[in-house]
């Protein structure tokens, strides 16, 4: 079980890394970063995760015993979401004033210096 | 580097990342055997302590509120770099489309994507509300409701056409509670200080646990949070659609 729950984060990391290296178009490369990076929340929320365990929220608690997950690495999940949307429309922003400077979205095609 | 040589590159990366990721995540605790006494520690405490049931809430505006107001700032200033890097350029000009065939007009969208849009808005903006104010019960809170409302104003977005909305559209009213969302985390961080204790202190009542209000600072964190989230949320689309629909090169004269 740990090695399918384990494997899943290092393999969503890598094959997002695979994207970006092979990448030929710019908002391409944004979704593949965005997919490496959820592979952090995957592994955060498998750190909390507690077998047989319940949602950190105790409103009606009789009808859920038993222990509770971790809520710190839920919270921290929450912050990792928010700041992946961020990059995530930074890059594109990015990648909007790249097109229209370079007339491409193609990585390869784009120079550092244009002659 | 040629398309071959960067792949055979990163195969050679790839497989010693691999080794090392695996060498790592083999020392974890195995999938479920157990978390940390932190946790179990706060998910017995926090309740009592803060009066929420919603111990992520508790811990997102409570026990690690200072890494939020840190996560608060990267989206503001996510919002002001991106509405800095879609401003109109020197060779562009911001202007709404002008109608150039007159009797020809666009046509209005069909009574029954309006319709849809009307009420999707309006449920999406009712579950928004919902999601802010429960923020302290049930999961949700101040990031998920601010993302739903910021959606009830797409959803206007594809109901209507974009110019119109542009018209309308109460641009300062957003970047107002984008400022205003993020500043009020501190001001109520504040409140700790004035009260004679460390920053971030949980000052107000608590209330009663179960109730919607109650917490004491971290519903309110709730509550500014999801303004700054809808304004800055709602902003970001517009950055964007204004590249397509009202900033243009500008043309020789």
């Amino acid at each position: 079980m740990s090695v399918l729950a384990y494997g899943v984060v290092a393999w969503l990391f890598l094959i997002g890394l695979y994207g970006v290296v092979t990448s030929r178009n710019l908002i391409h490369m944004v979704v593949c970063v965005s997919v490496a990076q959820s592979a952090t929340d995957v592994l955060l929320l498998e750190i909390g995760y507690r077998a047989g365990g319940h949602a950190p929220v105790f409103v009606s608690l009789p009808a859920h015993p038993g222990p509770a997950v971790d809520a710190v690495t839920q919270a921290l999940a929450l912050t990792d979401v928010v700041v992946g949307a961020t990059v995530t429309a930074l890059l594109l922003a990015l990648a909007v004033q790249v097109h229209k400077r370079a007339g491409t979205l193609d990585p390869d095609a784009l120079r550092a210096t244009k002659e | 580097m040629s398309r071959r040589a960067r792949l055979a590159l990163f195969a050679v990366a790839a497989a010693a990342l691999a080794v090392t990721l695996g060498i790592g995540l083999a020392g974890l605790p195995s999938f479920g055997s157990q978390v940390s006494s932190y946790a179990k520690l706060l998910n017995v405490l926090a309740p009592r302590q803060r009066h929420v049931t919603d111990v992520v809430s508790a811990v997102t505006f409570d026990y690690r509120g200072i890494d939020t107001l840190f996560e608060e700032f990267i989206l503001l200033g996510a919002v002001a770099g991106i509405s800095m890097l879609l401003r109109p350029l020197s060779d562009e000009v911001r202007e709404l489309p002008e109608d150039k065939v007159p009797d020809r007009a666009i046509p209005p969208p069909s009574p029954a994507v309006w319709l849809l849009a009307v009420l999707l808005s309006s449920l999406l903006a009712l579950i928004g509300l919902e999601t802010v104010t429960h923020g302290v019960l049930t999961p949700g809170g101040g990031f998920q409701a601010g993302v739903v409302l910021a959606s009830a104003i797409y959803v206007v977005y594809l109901g209507t056409n974009y110019t119109t909305v542009e018209r309308y559209q109460p641009d300062a009213l957003l970047e107002a509670s984008d400022g205003v969302g993020a500043f009020g985390f501190v001001v109520i961080g504040l409140l700790g200080l004035l009260a004679g204790d460390v920053f971030l202190t949980n000052v107000v009542g608590l209330g009663v646990t179960g109730n919607m209000i109650a917490g004491g600072t971290i519903a309110l964190l709730n509550l500014t949070v999801g303004l700054e989230v809808a304004g800055g949320f709602a902003i970001l689309a517009s950055e964007f659609l204004d590249q397509t629909a009202v900033i243009r090169t500008r043309t020789k004269q």
